[in-house]
């Protein structure tokens, strides 16, 4: 079976390396095909490197606090690229403070995110909403 | 005389220029040009040319004749791609490498309009491309199926996405088609060489025979390749060197022609500063970029258009109206040079200008950007700052005597520190223009073809003539 395509990438201006190289590595392992654009991505460039390798999700990471802001319009963006129906997963440290995560999570569904992730969860919750929403059975690599 | 040389023929738009090179001592013998002769039949340009150098040199039976052709507009190409930034540009990229006058680019789907553009300007090759390997099908099957019912005739290349190159294929039936490796298998990797050797083959093959070349190429012994292919292989040899003797090391090279503006970097290209963060499509080490609104003649205006009347003034001291004023008077009549004062100012201004321009399309740029954890840059194309040679080829800059001067506009502007181009260079001149000659001579003997770039680029070949110039670090 083809691996499905992930896109992935820090947005904005931030340039936290680490955790991108972690995510990239582990999706790699659980079976996916990962095309990662590394720190400091715009919402043009992950639509751009998802119409040209016709990925299956977008996976926007967010250390630094501005998520929020840059998030914002990705989906209509996607929708007018002709991406309409791509997962978009978003997570990390998305907003600034400690503001109550549910309250969070629903803002970034309102603007169109699939799966919103709080500090602190592991590439394996992710894999396994991957699996989920691309209809992957688990034991198939 | 009997000593072995080569002949080397550049068949120009205007001039047929030949070249006559020792193969043992590793020198131009002679150089001559006359005009080129397409319409009727190359051949007799290049006959008076011939006799010119046999005044010059006497009686030479050449062991090879390799021969490179811009006659008849050159190797026209047209591309198309999905996303601009991605295999649009990336096919973009592979066409310019291979020597080709790229007349347009086409990204996302292609409309009945666009078919109709394409017929009407008859492209001697379509490079067709679009997806990486394994991703995007959609838009190179439906630009296959729309040029599928192009109604003009020109060869098709395929060049992009593997999955579904057998069904574009499928869909071209009955037109010349080919097919190679996709230009953008996966993001972040280029891959311009397959599709320049076919395109290179193609012209060979196909493109010489429709432009009334044909007859002499009977008569060659070997490759026949687009002039700026023969100057890309000539400025890479000279940068890289050859086992036996070391190369100028990275270098840029401007040619300023006419019409257009050629821009060729042999260099790696890395940031050199910490934490900057590359952005866009990988970079070839040899790069060629083609501008084809700024040159000396038929595009002063797009000169004019790029810099502004102001700029113009202030490089040639002449008032704003009087610059418009006789770009308008080069427009009208692009066959002219110039014979009074003002004209000549003009001339050093609109080259400076066309230099300053088509080098910085060319190299990359930097910006700065604060992030909550500090100070980043942003780089997007190639980092020249490094580059310590800088060759200035074509006509403009070879005639004037402000050659240097001129060509020292390719260099770091203070004003624009944006753009990433040689911080202090030394600035050769290819006076004789002899790196398309000694680009052709590259394949069968390198080392011959090195040693006559070195003399005649580097070395002082030319008494009384300061064969090297060096712009002062700014």
């Amino acid at each position: 079976m083809e691996r499905k395509k992930l896109i992935i990438g820090v947005i904005g201006a931030d340039v936290h390396a680490v955790g991108n190289k972690i995510l990239y590595h582990a999706f790699e392992a659980a079976g996916f095909e990962v095309i990662n654009l590394g720190v400091m991505v715009s919402q043009e460039e992950y639509i751009e490197a998802a119409i040209e390798s016709a990925a299956d999700a977008i996976i926007v990471s967010s250390l630094y606090g501005h998520g929020e802001l840059d998030c914002r319009g990705f989906r209509e963006k996607c929708d007018e690229a002709g991406l309409g129906g791509i997962l978009l997963y978003v997570g990390g440290n998305i907003v600034v403070g400690k503001q109550p995560f549910d309250e969070v999570e629903n803002r970034f569904l309102a603007m169109g995110f699939n799966r919103v992730y709080p500090p602190g969860t592991t590439p394996e919750t992710a894999i396994e909403h991957l699996r989920a929403d691309l209809g992957i059975n688990s034991g198939e690599r | 005389m009997s000593a072995k040389a080569a002949l080397l023929i550049d068949f120009g738009s205007t001039f047929t220029k030949v070249s006559a090179a020792g193969l043992q001592s590793g020198e131009i013998i002679g150089t001559a040009a006359a005009y080129t002769t397409v319409e009727t039949d190359v051949g007799y340009g290049l006959a008076t040319a011939l006799a010119e150098l046999r005044r010059q040199t006497g009686n030479i039976n050449f062991a090879t004749r390799l021969a490179c052709s811009s006659a008849a507009g050159g190797l026209r190409m047209i591309a198309s791609g999905l996303v601009p930034a991605l295999t649009a540009e990336a096919a973009k990229v592979a066409a310019l490498g291979a020597g080709a006058k790229v007349v347009k680019v086409y990204s996302y789907e292609l409309t009945g309009e666009d078919v109709d553009e394409i017929a009407e300007a008859r492209p001697d090759i379509f490079l067709l491309t679009g997806g990486t390997d394994g991703g995007n099908r959609e838009c190179v099957l439906h630009n296959a199926e729309m040029l599928a019912g192009c109604k003009a005739e020109f060869p098709i290349l395929i060049a992009g996405n593997r999955s579904c190159a057998a069904q574009c294929e499928k869909l071209l039936a009955g037109r010349e088609v080919y097919r190679c490796e996709n230009v953008l298998p996966a993001l972040g990797k280029l891959n311009v060489e397959p599709a320049g050797q076919r395109i290179r083959e193609l012209f060979l093959r196909k493109i010489i025979y429709a432009k009334g070349l044909s007859r002499e190429a009977e008569l060659l012994s070997g490759i026949m390749m687009p002039t700026p292919a023969a100057v890309l292989c000539g400025v890479e040899l000279l940068a890289k060197g050859t086992d036996r003797q070391p190369g100028l090391g990275e270098l840029v090279a401007v040619d300023l022609g006419g019409a257009t503006t050629d821009v060729y970097s042999m260099a790696e290209g890395a940031p050199t500063r910490e934490n900057t963060v590359i952005k866009g499509l990988p970079e070839p080490w040899a790069k060629r970029t083609v501008e084809g609104d700024i040159g000396m003649r038929y595009t002063a205006a797009g000169v004019l258009d790029a810099v502004g009347s102001q700029r113009l003034a202030k490089l040639s001291g002449l008032e704003q109206d009087a610059v418009e004023e006789l770009v308008r008077q080069i427009e009208r009549n692009p066959a002219t040079l110039p014979d009074t004062p003002q004209q000549s100012a003009l001339d050093f201004a609109l080259a400076s200008a066309a230099v300053e321009v088509a080098t910085a399309r060319h190299a990359g740029i930097i910006e700065e950007h604060y992030t909550p954890t500090g100070q980043v840059w942003l780089q997007t194309g190639k980092d020249l700052t490094r580059v310590k040679t800088l060759i200035a080829i074509g006509g403009a800059l070879i005639r004037g005597k402000d050659a240097a001067k001129i060509a020292a506009h390719a260099l770091h502007d203070p004003a624009a520190p944006q753009s990433l181009r040689p911080k202090s260079a030394q600035i050769l001149v290819d006076r004789r223009y002899i790196l398309s000659a000694a680009g052709l001579l590259a394949g069968e003997h390198p080392e011959e073809a090195l040693a006559i770039m070195k003399k005649e680029i580097v070395g002082d070949a030319h008494p009384g003539v300061p064969a090297i110039y060096i712009h002062p670090p700014i």
